[in-house]
């Protein structure tokens, strides 16, 4: 009876885990979620192919030179057909305002 | 083997037990350090996606686009140069493109009116981007009044909108018939907006370009290079507000591993004298410290960089949206394709995580070569 109860006590004791094993389990986790991050950026490349095809149809059978991405003012609504010193278009001191000057910078030929 | 593996198994088990000690600083650590790659991944996944989305789009826009140029701005080009540009050995085909702006009171945005050559709607109709449709809740069959050139106004029936996959070309454009675009901006029948040009061999683009600038001086040719340039600037991680954001955030991460590598508190100092008393060597203490600091740099790395790709390719970039948006009123409802490269994914990688452990190491090194009696009692 009494060698019984001790090997229900031997039975119940588990060792901890080792922290180590968790670290390096949720290192294998971290590493398979970056996998799949390139993995479903990979599928999902593949799965927009086609929609990116036809705007580009979209684009060519409209003769479109940009994305409607900054609508607010007609020079940055058009940012590759806009003149060189767009900013100035209104009258000389009109510095830009638009908060897409922020983001696009000024024309590559001005630059140089 | 197995009992070196052992061994640094048990100096990980230790070094977890020393970050759980400290569990408030390293959290903090861990959140900050998370938050930065966050930023800058984010910067890094918009930018690449949306310059390589555009330069795909772009493959279709028009080769060349010739637009005419009075005291230096932008005027209507005279019809008859499609001819002349037509005549120029290598040139396919040119025709004249009409559009415009317009912009509406009502919901305080500016519209891009375009002539189709191929299929345009018919008279006294228009077809409308998903954009406007949205903002002045416009759908098929309703009527949009536009005020002309003479103050009177026009009425054009919605006959279609343009499907929601193209918005992010799409979403201000309104198709309109070429008698209905002249009548409402008053152009005359002899002038167009600009002219688009296709050419036989695209190595050629350049050297066309030049000659209709040669042969008709008031025009400035623009190549489909420049546009998908334009986008590429405009999307440069280095260029405008991205880089402000990148350098802040670099900032935050220079002070950040610069206080990491300006010292040890007083009781790291102490586990490490006590550590090197105990009969621990120089490189186990090492490895306690290159551990701790792999492990908060890549643990860090890992959940910044898949929060930044969730937040940019399943969240649109919403955090970001207001400075793409600026005061714009029609704004694309587009879903960001992921073109994500890991070149740039490992530059960054490299950027934060061994500056960091670097950093990490360094101050003990230096800590762990002094005799542990004097660590002990600095």
């Amino acid at each position: 009876m009494i060698r019984g109860f001790f090997r229900k006590k031997i039975a119940k004791a588990r060792l901890p885990i080792r922290k180590s094993s968790l670290a390096l389990s949720l290192l294998g986790v971290s590493v398979l979620l970056l996998c799949l991050m390139f993995t479903h950026a990979y599928l999902q490349r593949q799965a927009d192919a086609l929609s990116i095809d036809r705007m580009a149809g979209v684009v060519g059978n409209l003769e479109l030179t940009d994305l409607s991405l900054f609508t607010e003012a007609r020079y940055t609504r058009h940012l590759s057909q806009t003149d060189l010193h767009s900013a100035f278009q209104d009258h000389p001191a009109a510095l830009e305002h638009f908060p897409a000057g922020s983001i696009a910078g000024p024309p590559a030929g001005l630059r140089r | 083997m197995a009992s070196r593996i052992e061994k640094h198994r048990s100096i990980l088990d230790f070094t977890l037990s020393s970050l759980m000690r400290r569990k408030g600083k390293n959290i903090s650590l861990f959140l900050v350090y998370t938050l930065v790659v966050f930023m800058l991944g984010s910067a890094l996944f918009l930018t690449q996606a949306m310059k390589r989305e555009a330069s795909l789009i772009l493959k279709g826009a028009p080769e060349i686009v010739v637009q005419r140029l009075l005291g230096g701005r932008y005027d209507p080009i005279p019809v008859d140069y499609v001819e002349k540009i037509r005549n120029i050995r290598g040139v396919i085909s040119a025709g004249p493109r009409l559009w415009g702006y317009y912009y509406d009171p009502v919901a305080g945005a500016n519209y891009t009116l375009t002539v189709p050559r191929n299929d345009p709607p018919s008279r006294g109709k228009i077809i409308i981007g998903k954009g406007i449709s949205r903002t002045r809740m416009v759908y098929r069959g309703d009527i949009m009044s536009f005020r002309g050139y003479d103050g009177i106004a026009r009425n054009f029936t919605v006959e279609s909108e343009i499907s929601s996959e193209s918005e992010l070309v799409s979403a201000d454009l309104i198709l309109i018939t070429e008698a209905g675009f002249r009548d409402l901006f008053g152009l005359p029948a002899a002038r167009a907006t600009d002219i688009a040009v296709t050419v036989r061999n695209n190595k050629e683009l350049p050297t066309i370009a030049r000659k209709i600038a040669d042969m008709l001086p008031d025009t400035r040719p623009i190549i489909r290079d420049e546009m998908v340039r334009t986008y590429d600037s405009v999307f440069d991680w280095r260029g405008g507000i991205v880089i402000v954001l990148v350098m802040m955030a670099l900032l935050a991460f220079v002070i950040f591993a610069w206080e990491k590598a300006s010292g040890l508190s007083a009781d790291e100092k102490r586990e490490i004298g006590i550590l090197k008393a105990i009969g621990w060597e120089t490189s186990d203490v090492i490895a306690v410290k290159a551990y701790e600091g792999l492990l908060v740099s890549f643990f860090s790395f890992t959940t910044g960089i898949l929060f930044a790709y969730g937040h940019v390719f399943f969240a649109s970039a919403f955090l970001f949206a207001p400075a793409l948006k600026g005061w714009s009123v029609l704004y694309p409802d587009f879903r960001i394709t992921p073109f994500v490269d890991p070149y740039q994914v490992a530059i960054l990688f490299f950027l934060t995580v061994a500056p960091y452990t670097v950093a990490t190491i360094v101050p003990s090194w230096q800590a762990a070569i002094v005799d542990p009696d004097s660590v002990m009692r600095s």
